[in-house]
This record gives C-alpha cells, sequence and structure tokens, in this order.
C-alpha cells in the first residue's frame, strides 16, 4: 500500500503519523489519512479542497498534484515550500 | 490586566505590574490577532505553508486548543468575483457577550456564538455588489480590520473598502464615512467611501457616535457614528500612520503614532513619537518622553497601539521589537523590550 510521510515541521502542529493507505491517487491516499486524522485535512488543503500554495507533493521523488496515481508502493511525501525568514 | 503582544514569532502574555516579557506561546508561528473574551484568550495563527489557524486558551495561556478557523463557502460558477473565496488572514478579532466576530483578508466579516467551535461568514456583507470596487491595501486582497462594536450597531473598516455599519447586528450594511477622500485615486473616485483606505478605526465607547480614523492620507474625526468624517490638519509630526487609538469615556482624547509620509514609513526624523489631542484634534501634543529620540526607525501597525479600560495606560509594538507601556496617557513612557519580534498588534485585556 502507498505509504504517506508527512514533513516534521507539519508534526509540529498537528498530529500526522506516516501511514500506509489503500489508494489509487494522491489525493484519494490524502482522503484516507484525513478520514483517520481530520485535524491533519486543514494543513494541507485549503477551505475548496484544493492543496495549499505552499505546501508540496512527491510521489518517488517527484512533483506530484492530488490528481496523479499512486502505485502499491509509492512514498508519497508531503513537504513544505522553504520560504520566509 | 496582562498586555497581550502578537508578534511574527509568537504571542507574549505579560502580566501587570513587572511587565517582565515571560515566555512565549506558539514560538515562532505568526500571530496576526488575539482577544482576551468572557474569560478565554483567543490566538489568530498565520501559519503561512499550512494556513490560518485559531486557538482559544480558558486557562490564561496554560494551555491552548484549536477550534475552527473561520473558511470561505465554494465561489458559485458563472461569478465573475476575481476574489479567491480562501481565507488569507484572521486580521482582527472582536467579542461582545457570547459573540464573536472576525474580520478577514479576503474581505470577509464572520461570526461565531460558540467560542469558536464554529464560524459563519456574514453573507449580508460579503454578498454586498459594492464589495467588487474593494481591493487590497497593503496585501494583495481586500481586508477588515477594524470591528467596532456597540450593541446591535457594528462599524467596519476595509482596507480598502471604506467604512460600513450595520444598526441589526450584522442583518443588513450601509456604507458610512462620508467625508473620506482619498488624494491617491483619479479625481473621479477620490471621494468614493466605498473605496477608502481607513488604516485604523476606533470608537469611543462612552461616547460611541464619536469615531477616530488613522486613514492613508490623513486623520478624521466623526462625531455622527461614522456617518461622516472631517478631517482633523492639526495631527503633529506627520498625518501617516496606521495606528489610533481612544479614551474609552473622553471621545475628544485620542493616541496615534505617526509616519514620515506612504512611500517612507519611518518616524519623522528617526524620531519616535506619539501624538495625542484631549480636544477633538483641534490641537496635539508630541510625547516622546522614554521614547528613542535618534535613530529610531519603527514603525507601529493598525493593531500596535492600545489603550486600557482606565484611559490611563497605554502600549504599543513596533515592527523592528520594541514595546513600550505608558501608565500617564502617554506623557513618559517605558521600554518594556527592544528586541521581541516584530509586533503585529498589541492589547489590554
Amino acid at each position: 500500500m502507498p505509504r504517506v510521510v508527512f514533513t516534521s515541521h507539519l508534526q509540529r502542529h498537528v498530529d500526522c503519523a506516516e501511514s500506509e493507505v489503500s489508494a489509487a491517487t494522491v489525493g484519494a491516499a490524502l482522503d484516507a489519512v484525513f478520514r483517520a486524522q481530520p485535524r491533519v485535512r486543514g494543513y494541507v488543503l485549503d477551505e475548496q479542497g484544493e492543496l495549499r500554495q505552499h505546501v508540496f507533493i512527491f510521489v518517488d521523488g517527484r512533483r506530484a498534484g492530488l490528481g496523479d496515481a499512486v502505485r502499491g508502493e509509492s512514498a508519497i511525501h508531503v513537504l513544505q515550500a522553504l520560504t520566509g525568514g | 490586566m496582562p498586555l497581550y503582544v502578537g508578534t511574527r514569532k509568537g504571542l507574549f502574555i505579560i502580566d501587570e505590574g513587572r511587565w517582565t516579557i515571560g515566555k512565549p506561546h506558539f514560538l515562532g508561528d505568526p500571530v496576526s490577532a488575539v482577544l482576551p473574551q468572557g474569560g478565554s484568550i483567543y490566538a489568530a495563527l498565520n501559519l503561512g505553508h499550512f494556513g490560518v489557524k485559531l486557538h482559544r486558551s480558558d486557562n490564561r495561556g496554560d494551555s491552548w486548543t484549536e477550534v475552527a478557523t473561520p473558511a470561505y463557502p465554494a465561489k458559485p460558477e458563472g461569478t465573475d468575483d476575481k476574489v479567491p473565496w480562501k481565507l488569507v488572514q484572521v486580521w482582527t478579532l472582536e467579542g461582545a457577550g457570547k459573540d464573536l466576530w472576525a474580520g478577514t483578508i479576503p474581505g470577509g466579516l464572520f461570526h461565531s456564538s460558540d467560542r469558536g467551535e464554529s464560524w459563519t461568514l456574514v453573507r449580508s456583507l460579503w454578498d454586498r455588489k459594492e464589495r467588487s470596487e474593494w481591493f487590497g491595501g497593503g496585501y494583495d486582497q481586500p481586508g477588515i480590520h477594524s470591528i467596532c462594536l456597540n450593541g446591535k450597531q457594528i462599524t467596519i473598516a476595509i482596507s480598502c473598502g471604506g467604512t460600513w455599519q450595520s444598526a441589526d447586528g450584522g442583518a443588513s450594511w450601509q456604507l458610512a464615512g462620508r467625508g473620506l477622500y482619498a488624494e491617491f485615486m483619479p479625481p473621479e473616485r477620490r471621494d468614493d467611501p466605498n473605496i477608502q483606505d481607513v488604516h485604523r478605526l476606533a470608537q469611543c465607547p462612552s461616547q460611541p457616535d464619536v469615531f477616530w480614523a488613522q486613514h492613508h492620507n490623513g486623520v478624521f474625526r466623526s462625531s455622527d457614528g461614522a456617518a461622516s468624517f472631517q478631517e482633523i490638519k492639526a495631527i503633529a509630526p506627520s498625518k501617516f500612520g496606521f495606528a489610533v487609538t481612544v479614551h474609552p469615556k473622553k471621545g475628544d482624547t485620542a493616541w496615534f503614532v505617526p509616519a514620515v509620509k506612504d512611500e517612507c514609513r519611518v518616524p519623522v526624523d528617526a524620531k519616535l513619537v506619539v501624538a495625542r489631542t484631549r480636544d477633538g484634534g483641534k490641537s496635539f501634543s508630541v510625547l516622546r518622553k522614554g521614547l528613542p529620540q535618534e535613530s529610531a526607525y519603527d514603525l507601529v501597525y493598525r493593531h500596535g497601539l492600545d489603550v486600557d479600560a482606565t484611559g490611563n495606560r497605554l502600549a504599543f509594538g513596533s515592527t523592528t521589537g520594541g514595546l513600550w507601556l505608558s501608565e500617564d496617557q502617554g506623557d513618559s513612557w517605558r521600554c518594556l523590550s527592544q528586541h521581541l519580534p516584530p509586533i503585529h498588534c498589541v492589547r489590554f485585556g
């Protein structure tokens, strides 16, 4: 099953441990995580269900969007852009 | 009465008496607004990457609970509204009794009656056709930064969307602020109340017909409940600034922290001063005792100045992390810190 890993920067704000979920796309994988951990949703997606502007997703090392497919052994990393000071 | 200081990198709750800074809350996170209300403290965070969050403490800051964040509904299909219906920032929080109000960027007013557990967008304002004329001032989108509560009357100010007022608790709204003018606009729009850039609006609680406005191009006062404003030209040493606060009992007494001008937002002659009037703006005292009078480049944001319920104690905080307190209506000032993160808001409560 795909593995979803959140940046440690996000774990500072909300409990979002690494998890394995059954899903065929990035969006479906995140939805599965949000069902188990509802508070995480608002940190990753905005109120319109879109990926926050400065949150990046990588699947197996490549930038990906919510609609992109994932494989059974994929690693989905949810990261933040490094900006500000 | 403690002093709450929201900064770019945390919230500081400073107890009355010793006025020492103490331990930070939300260290590292931008705190855009803070509200002590009904025995609780509300803090709005702007986490940047991870969005806007709202936290509440019911034990004076010993612990915090994340509560609901105001959220915009889905934008209707086919609308020509150019503004994204997404929360950018909680710019101000106000409360009276069980009612909490959040002024936000991009221009929505939200209401909660359950201590922040849920929020409702005030559609009677958001759906006004005049909103299409609003534009950002300092941010990409317009925002509500001032909410003045007086019973059923609610008066708000928007950068840049003028001054709006409800007489029925937010059920309906009227555009107020006749007499404000925007010298930076084309002549045809200069006097349009709907595009005015009031930087901060303050209402005297004991004389609610009296409002003070620090506007983008000057200081204005209203004595008819914000229906109309008159420019106050005696302000010194300059008319530009962001913050204003009014004495809770004396509507003729108000304080400002002037800066040079729009395109040079620093104290005049690098001397940090507070301007005070006690006669409704006919004259001003320029107060500088205890404030840096050499090489000072502090700017005070909209919510960076406050007066307490007695009208004697004031505090203000600057973009360069300076925090000052006065216990004599501004005659003299004591520096509480020169090293805080950039200060967004200060508030007694």
